[in-house]
């Protein structure tokens, strides 16, 4: 069935975008990412124009991660604390981003920087979070073996308790310095303006090895925190370039809200090394696309990109 | 009385030597709808071309009398950047910024159109697909400036927005002319602008121009507005809609498991 989008003046199968929407709510329910670093490259694949791709990815996120905040709730797997912290340090991060971004588009050269970034932080975050879940799969493995259960680690001194400014985040079961949440809710943010996704994949792994929160609690907060910066990213994308198309919005949601319910409840079947042994293949792949598309010889040197009206 | 504006319409219409002044043929010409709407189904359009050929004198027995109808969509700037390969990274390194591009072009002829169309009369006419693009001045942009052009037109083409058909024209009897042009799916709103030419040995002898109206059309024209004039709103109500189907979405799946 084709589908007229009022604001991509394109036309698409409706299946298709249903589809798309599906499976990137499938892994944000089931990882607690939003799905931005999908949703922008697969929807410039089917001949979405890319200011419409990014801006109507952030809407579809909202939604996505609406439903996959509710489904942690029930669970009460959302640090509710940590998420506001996140959340208002991430709004500070993203203005400066898109301030940044401005800049950087006046100087050209910005597709090249969107891609470089990619690549670099995907590939870091994932090969880092690849060799960590895969060491502690093996560790438990041991563990399993020799018959004993593992040590637990609750009183090692990272760097988070060390600095001042203390809050107690129960959910979490944290009692740490403010200062690190702080910081990394601030260059998610910024990275999130600069890159046009929501920053799930540098949040969850941030929260899992910088802060130490359990990796259950870290899916919901994260997805918690998202809402509100992809909610934020999209009304300025509205209001400033006029390029959410919200019929192309609504299809990826119906969708992406599915998605992110049966994602979520595949979740809850898998490990927590699993889970993230899959985020870091995911991420790795995406990184791995994007450097082969540098790399390799393209078959058509030129692109059009036409003013719009 | 009755007769008069009957009379008056002939004494209007029979002394009209329209286009090149000596040529006794004219061409009249129709369109089988004026106006496009694009809704949410939207899924192309074909639109048919039609005319005739007029006569004050007997036609000429050679050259042979040819046809080309040109559709036009909007016109739009265009910047076309080619990568090169720079510290091993395919990297955009050049653009060329186009003048005036059409969304969309197609070309149909009677026959083939270097026999149908002299240079001198596309030139003059902007008839074929690289004259129609308006590329004045580019060649200071950068080192192999056609090949832009040739790179724009080739990409156009492969989208199915760039159309020549030859022998795609039907002209019965030197008179009655019929073509059927296909608008994609994937159409821009504005004016699109409907070319008959009348050629004989690749000179235009005469010409008709008609106009076709695109325009969205219900919910598409609705969020269309909506976007543009009250941006905040608009963003506010998209969110809505993504919290309403999260949430939605949430409870169905609460109340099946329950």
């Amino acid at each position: 069935m084709q589908i007229y989008l009022p604001i991509a003046e394109v036309s698409v199968n409706a299946y298709v975008l249903l589809g798309l929407g599906g499976i990137v709510g499938f892994m944000s329910g089931m990882f607690g990412v939003g799905g931005g670093f999908l949703i922008t490259p697969l929807l410039f694949f089917i001949g979405i124009p890319p200011p419409i791709a990014v801006a109507t990815g952030a809407n579809q996120v909202v939604a996505s991660s609406i439903s996959g905040v509710l489904a942690h709730l029930r669970r009460r797997t959302v640090d509710f604390r940590m998420g506001i912290v996140l959340t208002i340090s991430g709004l500070i991060g993203s203005t400066i981003g898109i301030y940044v971004f401005s800049k950087l588009s006046a100087l050209g050269q910005v597709d090249l920087l969107i891609q470089l970034s990619y690549v670099v932080f995907l590939g870091f975050i994932g090969l880092l979070m690849l060799q960590e879940s895969l060491r502690a799969m093996n560790r438990n493995r041991k563990m399993a073996k020799a018959g004993a259960t593992a040590p637990r680690r609750a009183h090692e001194h990272l760097l988070v308790h060390r600095l001042p400014l203390k809050m107690k985040f129960r959910t979490s079961g944290l009692y740490i310095s403010v200062i690190p949440p702080i910081a990394v809710g601030a260059f998610v943010g910024f990275l999130s303006a600069v890159m046009g996704v929501g920053g799930g994949f540098i949040m969850v792994p941030a929260m899992i090895y910088l802060l130490g929160m359990p990796t259950k609690v870290v899916v919901g907060t994260s997805l918690f925190q998202i809402i509100f910066t992809s909610a934020y990213t999209t009304v300025a994308h509205a209001t400033t370039s006029f390029s959410v198309d919200m019929a192309l919005a609504l299809l990826l949601i119906l969708g992406g809200v599915i998605g992110a319910q049966l994602g979520a409840q595949v979740a809850l079947r898998l490990k927590a090394e699993q889970l993230r042994i899959l985020l870091a293949l995911l991420v790795l792949a995406v990184a791995a696309k994007i450097a082969l598309e540098l790399v390799l010889t393209p078959t058509e040197f030129y692109s059009l990109s036409v003013a719009r009206s | 009385m009755r007769f008069r504006p009957l009379l008056l319409a002939l004494a209007l219409t029979a002394p009209l030597p329209v286009g090149a002044q000596g040529d006794s043929e004219t061409v009249v010409a129709g369109l089988s709808q004026n106006e496009v709407s694009i809704t949410a189904r939207f899924s192309g359009s074909e639109i048919m071309v039609y005319g005739a050929v007029k006569r004050y004198a007997p036609p000429p027995s050679a050259p042979p009398l040819e046809v080309i109808v040109t559709v036009e969509g909007p016109l739009a700037p265009v910047t076309v950047r080619k990568k090169n390969r720079r510290y091993g990274l395919w990297i955009n390194t050049e653009a060329v910024e186009i003048d005036a591009a059409p969304s969309f072009y197609a070309v149909a002829t009677t026959g083939l159109l270097s026999d149908v169309l002299s240079d001198t009369d596309d030139l003059r006419y902007k008839v074929t697909i690289p004259r129609a693009i308006r590329a004045v001045g580019i060649a200071g942009e950068a080192e192999d400036a056609p090949s832009f052009t040739d790179a724009l037109i080739r990409i156009k083409a492969e989208q199915g927005a760039y159309k020549l058909s030859q022998n795609a024209v039907s002209l019965t009897q030197d008179t009655l002319i019929r073509t059927d042009v296909a608008l994609p799916a994937n159409l821009i709103e504005g004016t699109y602008k409907v070319r008959i030419f009348l050629t004989r040995g690749g000179r235009v002898i005469d010409m008709s121009e008609n106009e076709i109206d695109v325009r969205k059309e219900g919910l598409e024209r609705w969020l269309t507005n909506l976007a543009h004039n009250e941006p905040l709103a608009y963003g506010l109500l998209s969110l809505a809609i993504a919290a309403l189907a999260g949430w939605g979405a949430s409870e169905a799946f609460r109340t099946r498991r329950a």
